[in-house]
């Protein structure tokens, strides 16, 4: 697994798009950082940017990945190793060269600002932490749906929809729901539909670590009155990995059984 | 040395495979013939373990290789399309393989053979179609394994690369091995090739040598012999 790991990394961190996600990243915290002039507002803002964009471009590149190295996969296939370790060793590469675009590109303008010697530094880690766990489920979602469908076009298409759901969609429905059943109490019913989606677990961690209640929205208010901070911390962590390990065990159950 | 056992294959409710049974034997190059859709390449993937057939056996040295990996580093095999990693270098790629393999390796002879010299350190999205299937002959045959399988593998060579492919598979098949390939190119089957297998509709319709082919359906040459062959089947 390793090695195709280190070969895909080599591949896809000399790619046109990796440098370019850099660059953008390195743009907009920058700009954010210069706009604001202050640390916390800066790690808001970023996290509204993070929130909405390493869901998409996960969701892109790895589909894009998935489908450009589809030929070469059925050459690796042919040599002496499990499909397991290609898959594994593919899907890292893909995640580990994402991550290391969003880490240097937002990491860096903030160590200029001295986000090491701040108070702030635990919040910043929180919100690279929050980026890299979307990174990873993110792409790992759509290297699956371009795994699952030879057809371009539908990969691309349910991959895209399903981010489309997670970010925008579904907030409308939830408030559907909330409006619908407001003479319920709902909190439950808000926080059980918070657990299955991941960019909405992300704010709510987010903003459970920044203690900035006046901005976590109906969702996190409830998971804060529920749980308490630390508690839910910890339940919207565990479901997070939840999102990461199960949609991985699918897709190396999946793998076994799969013609190439 | 291969042998396969009524081996089906269907994708969804296309029947691909239906109950093939064969046996391949090393020192012998042999061509699989057919139209296009017939299950060449179902049949040599499911030899790899690419595609992992409904019902049927493949055995391999004496063991059923079904859901196994270990005895693929027995065989070298050259994909139709040769795609890879556009950022990689040739050098790494030929590297990768090596990586993968741990076993005995030839490649600098080849790649001088192909000529391949002054493209080893450009990344690969910068190499013409015909180079790139040069650089997937230099990583099928600087394995020394005993099967070689090879998808249409002149397909974008010059006639250069393509007599020298012919002199290789000479070389390759005087060590004893077992050289499986599938073509369109009619000339290369009856210049290289010791046995036929003709696949239709995914039946095995003819196996035998050239000259049993070329006897049975009343033609002086391979390519309108196996036009009767196939006018006949429909008849």
């Amino acid at each position: 697994m390793l090695k195709i790991l280190k070969y895909s990394l080599f591949d896809l961190v000399r790619s046109n798009w990796s440098i370019a996600y850099l660059t953008f990243y390195l743009l907009v915290s920058s700009s954010i950082l210069y706009m604001n002039g202050d640390l916390t507002k800066s790690i808001i803002s970023m996290m509204n940017v993070i929130l909405l964009l390493i869901p998409l471009v996960a969701t892109v590149f790895g589909a894009i990945y998935m489908y450009n190295s589809r030929e070469f996969s059925e050459l690796l296939l042919s040599h002496p190793i499990k499909r397991k370790s290609i898959f594994l060793g593919q899907y890292f590469g893909l995640a580990i060269s994402l991550s290391l675009s969003f880490i240097i590109g937002v990491g860096l303008p903030f160590i200029f600002r001295g986000i090491f010697g701040s108070p702030q530094l635990s919040n910043f880690l929180v919100l690279i932490g929050v980026g890299l766990i979307l990174s990873f489920i993110f792409s790992l979602l759509s290297f699956f749906v371009a795994l699952r469908f030879e057809n371009r076009i539908k990969g691309f298409g349910l991959s895209l929809f399903i981010w489309l759901f997670m970010s925008i969609i579904y907030d409308g429905l939830l408030l559907l729901i909330l409006i619908w059943f407001e003479s319920y109490p709902t909190e439950k019913l808000a926080i059980a539909l918070t657990l299955i989606n991941p960019i909405d677990l992300g704010r709510v961690l987010i903003m459970l670590f920044l203690d900035t209640s006046a901005l976590m929205g109906y969702t996190g208010a409830v998971f804060y009155k529920f749980f308490g901070a630390w508690q839910g911390i910890l339940i919207s962590l565990s479901s997070l990995l939840v999102w990461l390990i199960l949609p991985l065990y699918l897709l190396l159950k999946y793998t076994k059984r799969k013609d190439f | 040395m291969i042998k396969i056992e009524n081996l089906n294959k269907a994708y969804k409710k296309n029947q691909v495979l239906k109950d093939i049974n064969l046996e391949l034997e090393k020192n012998k190059i042999i061509a699989i013939l057919g139209p296009n859709g017939s299950g060449k390449t179902t049949l040599i993937k499911s030899i790899l373990g690419l595609v992992i057939p409904q019902k049927g056996n493949i055995i391999f040295n004496g063991q059923s290789v079904i859901g196994e990996w270990e005895y693929r580093n027995k065989i070298s095999y050259l994909p139709q399309i040769a795609s890879f990693p556009e950022n990689l270098k040739v050098s790494e790629l030929i590297a990768l393989v090596k990586d993968i393999r741990q076993q005995d390796v030839e490649d600098e002879h080849l790649i001088q053979y192909f000529k391949l010299d002054e493209e080893l350190n450009k990344p690969l999205r910068n190499l013409s179609g015909g180079t790139r299937q040069k650089v997937n002959m230099v990583l099928a045959f600087m394995l020394d394994s005993p099967v070689i399988i090879l998808d249409e593998p002149t397909v974008g060579l010059d006639p250069v690369a393509i007599s020298r492919f012919k002199s290789l598979l000479k070389e390759e098949k005087a060590k004893g091995k077992l050289i499986i390939f599938t073509t369109h190119i009619m000339s290369l089957v009856q210049e290289i090739a010791d046995e036929i297998i003709f696949l239709l509709e995914g039946d095995i319709y003819f196996q035998g040598s050239v000259e049993e082919l070329i006897s049975q359906n009343g033609s002086s040459k391979l390519e309108s012999a196996i036009t009767n062959l196939i006018e006949k089947s429909h008849a």
